[in-house]
Parts: structure tokens; C-alpha cells; sequence
């Protein structure tokens, strides 16, 4: 009889109890529905970090300097005390920094705050992201204009009231009109609308639509810090192979214009994309570390309803057990039809578990910002582990079955 | 063994089963049940025996040594000319496969299954690829006049189709001896009937019949009546084997 056989012969048997068999493999099929979803969320932000967060928030190939880190996941207040006593950056830093940097690369600054955007018809948005910044920004951020234009370099060196608008800053204040050319006050200044960006999404449901370019040393310096101080200097270097060189020399840089002796620590954080998801990294590590210890647990207790439920199937089928030996049946045969059976019985399981799994990350997915990616290893693995479970749990249950009397069996009542 | 001076390619084949003082005891806590003792026993190919007894008298246990399905405790059992004695597990399935088909008093056919699939089982374990067995166990099924039942489940069939169904089984390996326990214990004594009459026209086709069985009527049916009492044979008589004339059973 060959494998196929063996497992169609196996699928009937399972077909005429079904009930009894879904819950005899009701815990591979939580094992595996756990595993899958969680591996699916896991994966779904790993490539969601990758490709949306690091691009958003960083731009690629970009090293940032900044006062504190991007990204904080630690709530220590000693350290919130530290950060605080830290020397601000400053628009003089940049272009000292951008004097000395020899790495190639582009510098770009910015400092954004929340604030009110108010169109010409008495029409406003809130909560919008103002973000002062230079020229080079936007090349730095990947951010195109899908309308008008950028302001240049000569326009942010000289602090003109010009503005970059999101898209969906544009559609609450202009909705069908042009914007282009309008005037809109952003936190109480008047700016003349330039160009309005291409759409951007949402990071975390967090629309990055709704956001306002202006040069940094227009009006807007002293609004969305300090007056002269900035939130960030970028540097974004042509090849991803230049980045720990940039990394290097910029914290050189910042340590003498700080002047810090050899033993102080940097009163400066220079961070990367891929340092930043450091604290994602750490969270789907630990998730991973527990991950398999959760699903064992309930892989184990499948593995003993399965054993369970299989012994009482042997005893049940003694007649057929010996049956099958007086008509030819060898141990082994009957060995491998019961393994088989439990195999396929806890691998129908294991599918069951990566299509609940599945659509539960997908639900998960719907009604949350957390993105969902079914990862091809993760659909094989659960599969493997399922059809394992079974064989494992059927062992023992098959080996009794198989060492039968055929005499004793036949007479079984 | 014996000298033959001339013709020695006329030999005649060995009988089917030989045994020589076949014996087997069973362990039953302290006490050791003698079940079998010193049973010889030959049978030739295309004999019709059936054994009869009391209960306990040995004959399921003997019933079992001649299938293959038990090994004595002493003495000797030919199957064929070959020495069973000794085999292990696995060689004695394979001799079961070959060589025996059982009939069962509870015909045994595995409920979810087809008549056809039933059929097929033995060939599964013979190793034979699908597309033969399912022709050959088509054809067995043929041979029973159940040609037009493959489908059906046991559920689906008579009493009478059931014991005819697990007769094809047993048949479709083509074995030595077609071994039935009590093949009409369940039956209906006109479904008996036309079971008899079909372990008749097998006779009459060549096979060889070994059959249990308390029912004197049935017994009757055989060429040879054998009876064991207390573990020995009692008795081992020829006889003229009582037939129902064609037609009358239905």
C-alpha cells in the first residue's frame, strides 16, 4: 500500500468520527494557530519596520545625530535626567559638522512640532506635523510632490515663507480647489503654499499626511523648538557601505565640538535605521525566545489527547487489529497504519491550526495598525509540527496495536 | 526420506498439512491447560475435512496452529512439506497471506468498507499493486455471484452476501486451505444452505476445506469428519458427503 493510500484509507477513518477526531487534535490545532499568528504579526512588522518605519522616520541610508535617542523604549527616569542635561543641537553644529564631514553625504536638518494649519476661507486643520527643515530634507526623506514643488536651498537659507503641505492638509483646506499659490497661516504665520507632497500613509495609524514643510530658518525657527535649536541633523550617504564610516566621524566630530574628555560618555546620540529598530529587534527576539514554549505546551498536551484518544481506537479496533494479522498483516503493518493515521489525523489538525492562524492575524491585522505577512516557513513549519505531533503521540498507541495476539484480538468482543 | 528406485519425478506432492504430535499447553495462572496433545494429522490437498467437538475439546486451538495464527508448544506442523515450527511473527504473516483463508463465524468485514476494499485487504498486505487487486478482487467477488454488490458496504448486504463476501476474501490470494470457523454459526439455515453449496462447488473446483464446526448437518457436507476430545483426536472418518440436490435449496 503506498503513503497516499495509506493516508486516504487514514482520512476515512478520521471522516466517520469527525467530531471526536477535531477534538482529539484540538491542540495541535491552538498550537498551531498560535504559531502561525504569532509568526505572521512578527514577520508582518519585521518587514513592516524594514521597509515603512526605518524609510519614514530615518530615510535610507541615513545617519542621524540627535540630542536623545529617536526611539525610546526605557522609561528610567535617571536617564530622562541625563538626556535633559545634554547640550542642544544647534543650527551651528550643522554647518560646522557639514564643514568637516569628509564621508560624502548630504546634511539635512529639521525640528517639527504639532500645530494648527489655517486656510484662507477660515478653514483649519489641527494637529498637524509642522516640520522646519532644509532643501535637502526631502531628498534625505525620500519626499516627493505630486503638485508644485520643493522649496530650494536659496529659499531655506533665506527663511522665505514658502510651504510644502501633506496631502491631506491640502484636501481639508483647499478640498478641490488648487492650493498651489494660496496662503495659509501655519502656527499664526503666513505661508504661501509651493507644493503639496505625494501621499505618504500612516505609520501606526498615525497619518503622515498630515504634516507641514517649511524652511527651518523661516518664522517657524522658535516654533517648533527653540529658538536656533534642532531636533535632528541627518546625514545621508550615497551607499550603505559608508554608513558606519559617516557613524564614525560624526560621533568624532561631536565629541570635540562637545569637548569630551576620552572617559565621558557621548552627550549626543548618533543612530542609524537599523540601531533604531534595535528595541523591535529585542521585542520579536524575546517573542521568539517564548514563542516556542508556549506552542510546546500546547503541542504537548495535544500530543497526549492524541495518545489517549489513539489507545482507546486500538482497543476499539481490536477485532479489525486481528482481522488485519490473520489476513497477512505483519507488525509493521499495522505499525505504520496506525502512525499514519495519527499523522494525518494531527497534520488535518496542523492545517486547520496555519488556516485559523492565518485568518486570525488577518483579523488582528484588520482591526489594528499591526501588519500581517504569512511567512511560507512558518505555513511548512506548523504542517511538520502537526503531522510530528501525531507521529510522536501515535508511536506508542501503534506499537501496542502491532504486538497484538491476532488470536486474543479476533476473539475480542 | 524414502528410496525410490524408479519414477522418481512421479513422487506424489506432500499432503497439505502434516502434523506430528502437534501439542500445545496454555499457561492459565498456576493451572497449565493441556489444550492440544500429540495430534497427527495429515491432510491432502483437495480434501474436505470438517472438526468436530465438545467445547474445550482443542478444537479452535488446532484450528489456529493450521492457520498460522498460534505456534505449538511441541511436535511438529508441515504446511505444504515446509516446517512451520520456528517461524517468526513476520514469516508466519506472510504464510497466512499465501497459504491460508479464513472464514469467520462473524464474517469480520471492516464496516466502512466497500465489498470490493474487503476483498482487496489480503492483497494490500501481499503487496500487490492497486489496479491487480482491485481486478482480482472484482473477479473473487464474481466467483461468489457478488458482481453486482462491489459497492456496497457490509451494512448494505445480507448475511448470507456478508459470509459470501469474506469468501472471496479468503479466496482471492488463491491459498492452500480455505480455513472456516463455524462459517454458517450466523446464519439462517437456508442461507446455510446455499453457503454449503458454495463451499461444495469449491470442493468440486479443487479447493482444499478445512471447517469447524458443532453442527452435525453441516459437518455431514464434508468428505472426512475428524472429532477431537480432550486435546486427541477421537476420531478421523471418510464419508460419504451429503449433498443438496441442485435446485432444491432455492
Amino acid at each position: 500500500m503506498t503513503l497516499l493510500e495509506a493516508v486516504r484509507t487514514a482520512l476515512e477513518t478520521i471522516r466517520g468520527h469527525k467530531l471526536r477526531s477535531f477534538f482529539t487534535v484540538l491542540g495541535t490545532v491552538v498550537g498551531v494557530t498560535f504559531l502561525i499568528a504569532v509568526i505572521t504579526l512578527i514577520e508582518g512588522m519585521d518587514a513592516y519596520m524594514e521597509d515603512e518605519f526605518a524609510g519614514q522616520i530615518f530615510g535610507i541610508n541615513t545617519v542621524m545625530l540627535r540630542r536623545t535617542p529617536a526611539v525610546v523604549v526605557s522609561g528610567d527616569p535617571e536617564v530622562f535626567r541625563a538626556w535633559r542635561a545634554r547640550p542642544t543641537l544647534t543650527f551651528e553644529d550643522s554647518e560646522w559638522l557639514a564643514e568637516r564631514m569628509e564621508t560624502p553625504g548630504v546634511v539635512a536638518i529639521s525640528s517639527d512640532a504639532g500645530g494648527e494649519v489655517d486656510g484662507p476661507d477660515g478653514r483649519s486643520v489641527t494637529g498637524v506635523r509642522i516640520t522646519g527643515a532644509s532643501a535637502s530634507y526631502f531628498q534625505v526623506r525620500s519626499m516627493n510632490v505630486d503638485q508644485g514643488r520643493v522649496f530650494q536651498q536659496q529659499e531655506a537659507e533665506q527663511g522665505l515663507p514658502v510651504a510644502v503641505v501633506g496631502r491631506d492638509v491640502a484636501d481639508r483646506l483647499f478640498e478641490n480647489t488648487n492650493p498651489l499659490g494660496k496662503t495659509v497661516r501655519v502656527g499664526g504665520f503666513p505661508y504661501q503654499v509651493i507644493g503639496v507632497l505625494e501621499r505618504q500613509g500612516s505609520l501606526f495609524g498615525m497619518s503622515m499626511d498630515n504634516q507641514v514643510i517649511a524652511p527651518a530658518s523661516s518664522r517657524l525657527n522658535g516654533f517648533v523648538n527653540r529658538r536656533n535649536v534642532l531636533d535632528e541633523i541627518s546625514f545621508q550617504v550615497p551607499d550603505a557601505r559608508y554608513i558606519s564610516t559617516a557613524m564614525a566621524e560624526m560621533e568624532g566630530w561631536m565629541r570635540i565640538r562637545h569637548r569630551l574628555r576620552p572617559n565621558e560618555p557621548n552627550s549626543f546620540e548618533v543612530e542609524t535605521a537599523e540601531a533604531s529598530l534595535s528595541f523591535w529587534a529585542e521585542i520579536s527576539r524575546v517573542m521568539f525566545i517564548a514563542l516556542p514554549g508556549l506552542v510546546g505546551i500546547s503541542l504537548v498536551v495535544g500530543a497526549v489527547v492524541i495518545m489517549n484518544i489513539m489507545l482507546v481506537s486500538v482497543t476499539e479496533r481490536t477485532r479489525e487489529i486481528g482481522l488485519r494479522k490473520s489476513l497477512g498483516a505483519r507488525r509493521r503493518d499495522i505499525l505504520r497504519q496506525f502512525m499514519i493515521e495519527a499523522g494525518t489525523l494531527s497534520g488535518v489538525g496542523g492545517l486547520l491550526g496555519v488556516g485559523l492562524g492565518a485568518a486570525l492575524a488577518a483579523i488582528i491585522a484588520a482591526v489594528s495598525p499591526l501588519p500581517a505577512e504569512v511567512a511560507l516557513w512558518s505555513v511548512a513549519l506548523g504542517l511538520f509540527l502537526g503531522v510530528g505531533v501525531g507521529i510522536a503521540a501515535g508511536a506508542y498507541p501503534a506499537y501496542r496495536a502491532a504486538r497484538l495476539d491476532p488470536i486474543e484480538a479476533l476473539r475480542h468482543e | 526420506m524414502s528410496w525410490t528406485p524408479v519414477a522418481s519425478g512421479t513422487a506424489p506432492p506432500p499432503p497439505v498439512i502434516r502434523t506430528r504430535e502437534l501439542t500445545r499447553h496454555y499457561q492459565l495462572g498456576a493451572e497449565t491447560v493441556r489444550a492440544l496433545r500429540n495430534v497427527d494429522l495429515e491432510i491432502e490437498a483437495n480434501e474436505y475435512v470438517a472438526i468436530m467437538g465438545p467445547s474445550g475439546s482443542g478444537k479452535s486451538t488446532l484450528m489456529n496452529l493450521i492457520g498460522c495464527l498460534d505456534s505449538p508448544t511441541s511436535g511438529d506442523y508441515q504446511l505444504n512439506g515446509r516446517s512451520v515450527a520456528g517461524l517468526t511473527d513476520d514469516q508466519l504473516a506472510h504464510i497466512r497471506n499465501r497459504e491460508i483463508g479464513f472464514v469467520f463465524q462473524t464474517f469480520n468485514l471492516l464496516p466502512r468498507s466497500t465489498a470490493l476494499d474487503n476483498v482487496q485487504l489480503p492483497l494490500v498486505y501481499a503487496g500487490i499493486p492497486r489496479s491487480e487487486r482491485r481486478q482480482r478482487a472484482a473477479e473473487a467477488l464474481g466467483a461468489v455471484e457478488l458482481a453486482d454488490r462491489m459497492d456496497h458496504r457490509p451494512n448494505e448486504l445480507s448475511g448470507g452476501q456478508r459470509q459470501r463476501v469474506a469468501i472471496a476474501r479468503a479466496l482471492v490470494t488463491r491459498p492452500s486451505i480455505l480455513l472456516a470457523d463455524e462459517p454458517t454459526g450466523n446464519l439462517d439455515s437456508k442461507t446455510s444452505d446455499d453457503i454449503m453449496a458454495l463451499f461444495d462447488r469449491l470442493y468440486d473446483e479443487g479447493q482444499t476445506i478445512i471447517m469447524v464446526t458443532h453442527e452435525q448437518e453441516v459437518a455431514r457436507r464434508a468428505e472426512r469428519l475428524v472429532t477431537l476430545r480432550d486435546g486427541r483426536i477421537a476420531s478421523d472418518d471418510r464419508q460419504t458427503p451429503a449433498r443438496v440436490a441442485m435446485g432444491s435449496g432455492s
